[in-house]
C-alpha cells in the first residue's frame, strides 16, 4: 500500500463504550458505525443498539453554502456547452469570465456567511460560520491565483499587474483604515496616517499615496521641497501598459532609469531628515530589509513577494516566479517552523505544479467542490495532461464523480449531481444508473422527475424498476387503477397480469367492476398482457349486454371463450354469462356457435372429474356445480334446436 | 428578459403564488409566498419585492426578493393558494391540508387550521396534490383519488367524494362556483358538479387513444368554457368544455412535463407555461396585431397551433382567439422568459405586470415588466 500523505484524523464516537468492538460499513459519503457483540476481554456491559452516522462533509447541509452548489452548477453546465470548434484564442476570455463568475459566487457566499456570523447570537454557530468564511477566503485566494497564472496565463509585464490586483483584492483592510483616517478630524495627525501611506505604497497604489501625502505636504511648509521631490518620484514610476506600442524591453529600460533616480535620491540623503519619507524611498528602491521590517503591514509572505517584485523585478517572467516565491516565503516565515497548508498550496501554484495544488487542496478540504470545479475548468483550458490514474479514468473525471456522489447523498441536491454525471464520459452513466435507483420516492411527482431523468438518458432498466416500486406501493394501498397505470408505463406484463387478476377477483366477490374510467379507456395499452385484455373485453361484454346489443355481446363472449385468454377459474363464469343469452326468445347463438359452446363445456366438465375428488369442495358446492352444468346442457341443447330450425327455414 | 435575475434561496421551490391585490387599488403585487419540497425541513416562506414604486424606477437591486417570514411545513408543499389576503392553504405530501395565517403586523405565520391525513391510503401517506379556493370553500384532490370539499371555518370536511378517480388526481380548478374540473394521471379531464349527490363526474373529456398524464389545468378568466391543460409530454391543449370531448388545439409547447399553465387574469390573450425542461414560455395570441412576429424582440419562437377540429359556427364575437385554429387568425407568439436554461421550473404565477417563478435549482425569478 502506498504511504499516507497525512495522518488520519480521529473522530470520537460519543456513545460508544469502552471495550466494545465497533463495526462499520462504508457509504458513498458517510460511514455507519455500530456496536458489535464482540467485547474485549474484561469488558462489562452490553453494547447499545444505536447506529452512528459519521459524516465527513457537513458543508452540503449548510443553507448558505447550498447557494454555492446551485450557482456553481449553473456555471458548470454553461461551461460544458461552450463550443469545441472555436479557436483557443477566442475561448480564453470566455474561460476567464467563467473563472470570474465562479469566484464571484464564492465571494457572495462569503459575504452572506460573514453577515450571519456577525449577527448570530449562538457562539458555537458564530465560530462555525467564521471557520467557513476563512475557508472560503482561502479558496478564493487560491482560485484567483490559479486564474492569473494558469487560465489567463499572462506573459511577463502584465503578470505583475495581475498579481498586484490579486494581492489588493485580498487585503481589503487598507481601505478601511484609510477611511478611518480620512474621516477623523485631522487626518495627518491620526496615528494610522503613515501606516496607510506605507500600505498604499506597498500595494503599488501610488496615486492614492500621493493624494494622502499631499495632505501632509499642505501642512508642512518647511519640508515642502522634500514632499515635492517624493511626489515627483511617485508620479514618474513607470507602469507597464499591455496595450501600448512599447515593448517590454523599452519598459525595462525606462524602469531602470527611474530606479536609478530613486537610488540616487537615497544615496544623496535627500529624505534623511524625514524618517517616513526616507522609509518610502527605501521601499521604492526595493530594499528587502525595509520591507521585512513591515511584516505587520504586509501580513503575508505573498504580499511581500509581490511588493518585492514590484520594486525590484517588475518584468518578472512566469517561469522565474518560483525562485522568488521560495526565497520570499523563507525570509518572511523564518520564525515559524513549518509552512501552513495554504502556504504550500500557493507555493505549488507559483511552481506551476497544478497537480500538486489539486492534491493538496483535496487533502485539506473536506468537500470536493473546489477541486472538482477548478480541475474541470483547467481541463477545458487544456492545461492538464491526460494523467491517467491507477483506478479508472482521468483526474478531472475522478474528481467530478467523487463530488457528484457526495451530492447524491443529499436529500435535495441529487438533481444537480445528475448533470455532473452526464459530463463524465467514461463512468458517469454507470454511476448515475446505480445512484438514481436509490433516490427515495415519496410522491408521484418526485417519481415522475426521476423517470424523466432516466428516460432522457435511455435507461430502461431503471425506468422499469422505478415504475415497479410505484406499482407495488399502489397495490399495497389497494389503488388498483394507479398500480395498473404504473405497470403499463413500465411495460411490465407480469405485474399487469397480477393486477388484472385482482380486478377479476374483486368482480367475483362484489359483482361489479371498479375503476371503470380506467378500464374503458385503456386503448392499445390493454394488449400488454393477456389477462388485461381479457379484463377489458369482459367488461366490454357486460357493457354491450347492458345496452341490449345481444348479438355483439354474444360474438364477443364467444371470442373470449374460444381465444382461451380467460383464466381457468373464470371459464364457468363465462358460460354462466352465456346462459341468459341462450334463454332469450330469439336465437342469438347460431348452430355453429352452439357447437363451440358445447365443446367448451365438455372440455370444462372433463377437467372437473379429478377436481371433484378434491376433499376441499363441500357437497353443497359440488351440487351447485352439477346443477349449473345441467342447466347449461339443457339451454345449449334447446338453443341448438332452435338455431337448426331457424337456419333451416327458408324465408318466405 | 433583462429585468429577471435569479435569487438563490437554498430550497427547491415547488410553488409560488402572488398575494392577491385588491382590485380597487391599481397596485402591482409585491408580496408572494413560496413552498419548498424535497427538503428534510420544508418551509413556506413569504417574500416581498420592495415597495410598489413608480414604474420606470431603477430597481434592479431593489427588486431582489426579501424574506419576510417563514414557517416549517410537514412534508413537501405540493400546492399553495391564497385563501384571502392573510391566509394561505397548502397541500402536503403527507396528505394534510393546512391553513396558515400570515400576521402582517408582526410578520409571523401561524397555523390557523389543519386537516391532517385528509388524504390517506391504508398503508402509506397519500399526498394531497392540488388545492383550489373560492373563499370560504376549499377543494382538495390527492393521489388517493379523493375529492374533498372543506370550508375554512368548519372543523370537518363538508363533502368527500370517495374513489372519484381510479388514478391519482393531479390538479383541480373551479369552473363555476359549484363545478370543478380535475385532471388525472391517465389524461382525463373530469367535470364534477357539487349540486349533484352522485359520486361520478358529470362529464369526462380526454384525448382519445392517448393516456398521457395531465399535470395542470387553468380556466380562461372571462370565458368559462375554455380550459387549458398541460401534460407529461409537454403538450398544451385548449379545450372547449361545452362542445365535444376532445381538445380544440394541441400545441407542442415543451419537451418535458408541463407543470403549470396560467391565463393572465386581466389580459387573457396571454398564457404562461412552465416545464420540467427548464423553460418558461409566454404565449400571446397575435390575432389582433398586424406586426409580423420577427419584428418583435426577445427570443421568439412562433409555433403553429394544430387544431383537432374547426370551430363550430355560431357567435363569432364570442369565439376566443384561442380556438381559432388553423384559420390563420390564431397565430401564437412565444417568448422565453428566463435568461438561460436551468433545471425544472416548477411553478409560476402572474398578476398585473409581475411574474414570479421557482425552479429546482433553488432559485426564484421575478420579472416586474411583463409585456401584457
Amino acid at each position: 500500500m502506498e504511504e499516507v500523505d497525512v495522518e488520519p484524523t480521529v473522530t470520537n464516537i460519543p456513545a460508544a463504550r469502552d471495550g466494545m468492538h465497533l463495526g462499520f460499513a462504508w457509504g458513498p459519503g458517510d460511514i455507519l458505525v455500530f456496536d458489535t457483540v464482540y467485547k474485549a476481554a474484561g469488558a462489562t456491559g452490553s453494547g447499545s443498539s444505536l447506529i452512528h452516522v459519521v459524516r465527513k462533509d457537513e458543508d452540503i447541509y449548510s443553507p448558505i453554502l447550498r447557494k454555492l452548489f446551485n450557482e456553481s452548477h449553473h456555471i458548470f453546465v454553461g461551461l460544458q456547452t461552450i463550443r469545441e470548434d472555436l479557436p483557443s484564442k477566442n475561448k480564453k476570455p470566455q474561460f476567464v469570465s467563467i473563472s470570474k463568475s465562479y469566484r464571484s459566487v464564492i465571494r457572495a457566499c462569503m459575504e452572506e456567511l460573514q453577515q450571519v456570523a456577525v449577527s448570530t447570537q449562538d457562539a458555537e454557530l458564530a465560530t462555525q460560520y467564521g471557520n467557513q468564511v476563512s475557508i472560503l477566503l482561502a479558496i478564493e485566494l487560491i482560485w484567483n491565483l490559479c486564474e492569473v497564472l494558469f487560465i489567463d496565463a499572462v506573459p511577463a509585464g502584465s503578470l505583475l499587474l495581475h498579481l498586484l490586483d490579486w494581492v489588493r483584492l485580498h487585503k481589503a483592510d487598507v481601505d478601511e483604515k484609510a477611511r478611518e483616517v480620512l474621516q477623523s478630524e485631522s487626518p495627518v495627525e491620526h496615528h494610522g496616517y503613515w501606516d496607510v501611506v506605507v500600505s498604499y505604497v506597498l500595494q503599488g497604489r501610488l496615486e492614492e499615496a500621493r493624494q494622502m501625502l499631499a495632505k501632509q505636504a499642505a501642512q508642512q511648509y518647511a519640508d515642502k521641497n522634500m514632499y515635492k521631490l517624493m511626489d515627483n518620484l511617485l508620479s514618474k514610476m513607470p507602469v507597464y501598459n499591455p496595450g501600448s506600442i512599447h515593448t517590454l524591453t523599452e519598459f525595462d529600460v525606462k524602469w531602470r532609469h527611474w530606479h536609478e533616480e530613486v537610488d540616487r535620491c537615497l544615496q544623496d540623503k535627500s529624505f534623511a531628515s524625514n524618517v517616513h519619507l526616507e522609509l518610502i524611498c527605501k521601499i521604492l528602491v526595493g530594499d528587502e530589509d525595509t520591507l521585512l521590517e513591515h511584516k505587520e503591514l504586509l501580513s503575508t509572505w505573498y504580499h511581500f513577494l509581490v511588493t518585492r517584485l514590484l520594486f525590484a523585478h517588475p518584468t518578472i517572467k512566469p517561469t522565474e516566479l518560483h525562485y522568488y516565491a521560495q526565497s520570499c516565503m523563507a525570509m518572511f516565515l523564518d520564525s515559524r517552523s513549518a509552512p501552513e497548508t495554504l502556504d504550500s498550496i500557493l507555493l505549488a501554484a507559483f511552481d506551476f505544479d497544478i497537480h500538486q495544488v489539486i492534491k493538496d487542496c483535496s487533502i485539506a478540504l473536506n468537500n470536493w467542490w473546489f477541486v472538482a470545479h477548478l480541475t474541470d475548468l483547467l481541463d477545458h483550458c487544456k492545461l492538464l495532461q491526460s494523467h491517467n490514474l491507477h483506478f479508472g479514468s482521468n483526474l478531472r473525471e475522478f474528481l467530478l464523480l467523487e463530488y457528484a456522489s457526495g451530492l447524491f447523498n443529499h436529500h435535495s441536491l441529487w438533481q444537480l449531481a445528475v448533470d455532473y454525471f452526464d459530463h463524465c464520459p467514461e463512468f458517469g452513466r454507470v454511476y448515475l444508473e446505480l445512484h438514481i435507483e436509490r433516490v427515495p420516492l415519496d410522491t408521484e411527482r418526485k417519481a415522475l422527475k426521476v423517470l424523466r431523468i432516466c428516460e432522457q438518458r435511455q435507461m430502461p432498466e431503471q425506468v422499469r424498476s422505478i415504475c415497479k416500486i410505484m406499482a407495488k406501493r399502489a397495490l399495497r394501498n389497494n389503488r388498483l387503477g394507479s398500480a395498473l397505470s404504473w405497470s403499463i408505463r413500465a411495460k411490465d406484463a407480469a405485474f399487469a397480469t397480477l393486477i388484472s387478476e385482482r380486478f377479476l377477483q374483486d368482480y367475483c366477490t362484489r359483482g361489479t367492476f371498479s375503476d371503470l374510467d380506467l378500464i374503458d379507456n385503456l386503448g392499445p395499452a390493454m394488449l400488454l398482457s393477456d389477462r388485461l385484455t381479457f379484463l377489458v373485453k369482459y367488461h366490454e361484454f357486460h357493457k354491450l349486454y347492458g345496452e341490449k346489443c345481444f348479438t355483439e355481446a354474444a360474438k364477443l363472449l364467444l371470442s373470449l371463450i374460444t381465444a382461451k385468454i380467460a383464466p381457468r377459474s373464470f371459464w364457468m363464469t363465462l358460460l354462466t354469462d352465456a346462459l341468459p343469452l341462450l334463454e332469450q326468445k330469439e336465437v342469438i347463438f347460431s348452430a355453429g356457435q352452439s357447437y363451440e359452446l358445447m365443446f367448451f363445456l365438455e372440455e370444462l366438465t372433463s377437467s372437473f372429474k379429478p377436481a371433484t375428488l378434491n376433499s376441499d369442495k363441500s357437497m353443497q358446492e359440488e351440487d351447485i356445480e352439477l346443477t349449473k352444468v345441467e342447466l347449461l346442457r339443457l339451454a345449449l341443447a334447446r338453443n341448438l334446436a332452435k338455431a337448426i330450425v331457424k337456419e333451416g327455414t327458408v324465408d318466405a | 428578459m433583462e429585468s429577471t435575475n435569479a435569487k438563490y434561496v437554498s430550497q427547491k421551490i415547488s410553488k409560488t403564488r402572488w398575494r392577491p391585490v385588491s382590485s380597487s387599488a391599481l397596485q402591482q403585487p409585491h408580496i408572494f409566498a413560496t413552498g419548498s419540497w424535497d427538503n428534510e425541513d420544508n418551509k413556506i416562506s413569504i417574500w416581498s419585492i420592495g415597495d410598489h414604486g413608480l414604474p420606470g424606477m431603477e430597481d434592479e437591486l431593489e427588486g431582489d426578493p426579501q424574506l419576510l417570514c417563514e414557517y416549517r411545513h410537514d412534508g413537501d408543499v405540493l400546492d399553495l393558494q391564497f385563501l384571502d389576503q392573510d391566509r394561505i392553504v397548502t397541500a402536503s405530501s403527507t396528505g394534510a391540508v393546512t391553513i396558515f395565517h400570515h400576521h402582517q403586523n408582526s410578520q409571523t405565520i401561524s397555523v390557523a387550521r389543519q386537516w391532517a391525513r385528509a388524504h390517506r391510503n391504508p398503508c402509506d401517506n397519500a399526498p394531497c396534490t392540488g388545492v383550489v379556493c373560492n373563499s370560504p370553500e376549499i377543494v382538495t384532490v390527492g393521489e388517493d383519488g379523493r375529492i374533498i370539499l372543506f370550508r375554512a371555518d368548519q372543523e370537518g370536511a363538508v363533502r368527500i367524494i370517495e374513489n372519484a378517480d381510479s388514478n391519482s388526481i393531479h390538479a383541480v380548478t373551479f369552473l363555476r362556483t359549484t363545478e370543478i374540473l380535475t385532471v388525472n394521471s391517465i389524461g382525463q379531464l373530469k367535470l364534477w358538479d357539487f349540486r349533484q349527490q352522485s359520486s361520478s363526474p358529470s362529464q369526462i373529456l380526454s384525448l382519445t387513444g392517448d393516456r398521457v398524464p395531465l399535470h395542470c389545468v387553468a380556466r380562461h378568466p372571462n370565458q368559462q368554457h375554455i380550459v387549458a391543460t398541460g401534460g407529461q409530454d409537454g403538450m398544451l391543449c385548449v379545450w372547449d368544455v361545452r362542445q365535444g370531448n376532445t381538445p380544440f388545439s394541441l400545441i407542442e409547447a415543451h419537451s418535458a412535463e408541463m407543470w403549470e399553465v396560467h391565463f393572465h387574469p386581466t389580459n387573457p390573450d396571454h398564457l404562461f407555461t412552465c416545464s420540467e425542461d427548464g423553460s418558461l414560455l409566454h404565449w400571446e395570441t397575435a390575432s389582433h396585431s398586424d406586426m409580423p412576429s420577427f419584428l418583435q424582440g426577445g427570443r421568439n419562437n412562433s409555433m403553429i397551433s394544430r387544431s383537432a377540429m374547426a370551430p363550430a359556427g355560431g357567435n363569432q364575437s364570442l369565439i376566443s382567439a384561442w380556438l381559432a385554429g388553423d384559420s390563420g387568425k390564431g397565430r401564437l407568439e412565444t417568448t422565453h422568459m428566463l435568461p438561460s436554461q436551468t433545471l425544472s421550473v416548477n411553478s409560476l404565477d402572474v398578476l398585473g405586470q409581475c411574474l414570479v417563478c421557482g425552479t429546482d435549482e433553488e432559485a426564484i425569478f421575478v420579472n416586474r415588466q411583463v409585456p401584457v
